[in-house]
């Protein structure tokens, strides 16, 4: 991986992925080394993100390596009109490594052409976000010590959630079972649904959400977000059909457990914080160690 | 292979050396032209349009004088003119008929459906996976969006 950029969840190989996982134990260890000094990472926030920008900087900072960047595009040349090319083109003459987040969908396969330095993509609007899906993949198999034949509960919105589709294409990997719980408005793709056809994967689609939950092993939450109904009433009808509540949880299996990428809205009622089966802090957490595995890897110090 | 003689291709003009690209809609006359830079050569260059065709409606069809074709050139015009058909000449004999064949990859001629595309957005050349070739749908290598035929603007 060394040396290669990390744009797609589609970019890193079966082998690639559990290599990260492998990595990201190595860092949940061991988490402060001195691997990065001397080191320069730039983060280039074209539009803020704060959680992910937190995360990497973390991951850095743990490693001893420098961080220089912008927290979003009005504080940078970008604001007096200056080309993606020629921020890229700029930036890569002052770091070793470029961590990208940008509104514009393909923006991070495009920097990764035009650089001599890797891209790591924080996201490219509805498109990218493989660091995501990676620390998704570290915590189910940290939870449920493989990802071989698990039965996966996507549940929320379907239709355009980018970490969903990503997942789902990491998670084929793996014979895995899917059961996709939305909205009729916000189900899953029919691309997707070929995809799983085409590899003989099994999947559900329900509506009533708490229908076979007691198969689930990961049950991962989305929000479901009002602009995405053409009928507002819709979304009225639906709002609080896709809340899990604790009380839902009692036939689930000991080891189930639920992620979420975060922020979330209502989707999680707060009473199932308390639960052992709530992961999505210690989600978060994962997310230092597996960005430490990726920048590592990429620098092919790891 | 039978070496084939048809009469009616000599109506335009006689071409002794060279290419007729034949069958192709009339509405995409220049656009196959601009794509395949002839007007940007010095050939000698003779064609016809809103000619009669059963199958197009009209056609037009051009005539390209001491020039040959790679399959990867001319595949490039398969998305404007998916049914042309290719007669190459020598000394005033058709040698042999190609048709067009759309290729696995597309660099420019298309442009991406998505509006949030980067290729959009910025000066960058278009690229595509051709994920279908029947009713030909386009996958952009940058966004990963899907553009279909329905869809699909030529640049
Ligand atoms: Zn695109």
């Amino acid at each position: 991986m060394k040396n290669k950029s990390l744009v797609s969840i589609n970019d890193f190989t079966k082998e690639n992925h559990l290599r990260i996982i492998e990595l990201a134990a190595e860092f949940e260890k061991k988490p402060v080394q001195d691997l990065l000094s001397g080191k320069v990472i730039a983060t280039l926030f074209f539009e803020p993100s704060t959680r992910t920008r937190l995360s990497f900087e973390s991951a850095v900072n743990k490693l001893g390596g420098r961080i220089i960047g912008f927290t979003d595009a009005s504080s940078s040349s970008v604001s007096k009109g200056e080309s993606l090319k020629d921020t890229i083109k700029t930036v890569m003459n002052y770091s070793d490594l470029i961590i990208m987040r940008h509104p514009i969908e393909g923006s991070a396969r495009y920097a990764s052409e035009v650089s001599n330095v890797p891209i790591i993509n924080a996201g490219d609007g509805a498109n990218q976000h493989p660091t995501q899906t990676l620390l998704d993949l570290y915590s189910i198999y940290k939870t449920q010590g493989t990802l071989d034949g698990l039965s996966i509960f996507l549940v929320g919105d379907l239709k355009y959630g980018r970490t969903v589709h990503s997942l789902l294409m990491a998670m084929s990997q793996f014979n895995t079972t899917f059961h996709f719980v939305s909205p009729v408005e916000l189900k899953i793709p029919d691309e997707y649904k070929i995809h799983l056809d085409s590899l003989g994967l099994k999947y559900f689609e329900h509506t009533d959400f708490t229908a076979n939950i007691h198969e689930a092993d990961i049950v991962y939450m989305t929000r479901v977000q009002r602009e995405r109904f053409s009928d507002p009433i819709e979304y009225e009808k639906v709002k609080n059909t896709y809340v899990l509540r604790n009380y839902m949880l009692s036939e689930t299996k000991p080891g189930m457990k639920i992620l979420h990428p975060l922020p979330r809205v209502n989707e999680i009622n707060d009473d199932v914080d308390e639960n052992t089966k709530a992961y999505y802090f210690t989600q978060a957490l994962n997310g230092v160690f597996t960005r430490q595995a990726i920048i590592t890897s990429i620098l092919g110090i790891k | 292979m039978k070496i084939m003689k048809d009469i009616r291709e000599l109506k335009v003009s006689a071409l002794r050396n060279g290419t007729v690209i034949d069958h192709i809609p009339a509405k995409c006359l220049f656009k196959v032209i601009s794509i395949l830079g002839l007007d940007k050569i010095d050939n000698h260059l003779t064609f016809g349009t809103n000619l009669e065709s059963k199958k197009l409606g009209t056609k037009a069809i051009i005539k390209i004088s001491d020039k040959f074709f790679q399959d990867d050139e001319i595949n490039k015009i398969a998305l404007v003119a998916p049914d042309a058909k290719l007669n190459i000449i020598k000394e005033f004999e058709v040698v042999e008929k190609k048709v067009v064949v759309v290729p696995d990859y597309i660099t420019g001629i298309a442009k991406c459906f998505n509006p949030k595309c980067i290729t959009n957005a910025e000066k960058v050349t278009t690229k595509f996976t051709v994920i279908s070739k029947k009713n030909v749908t386009l996958k952009c290598h940058y966004c990963e969006k899907i553009t279909d035929q329905e869809h699909m603007e030529i640049i």
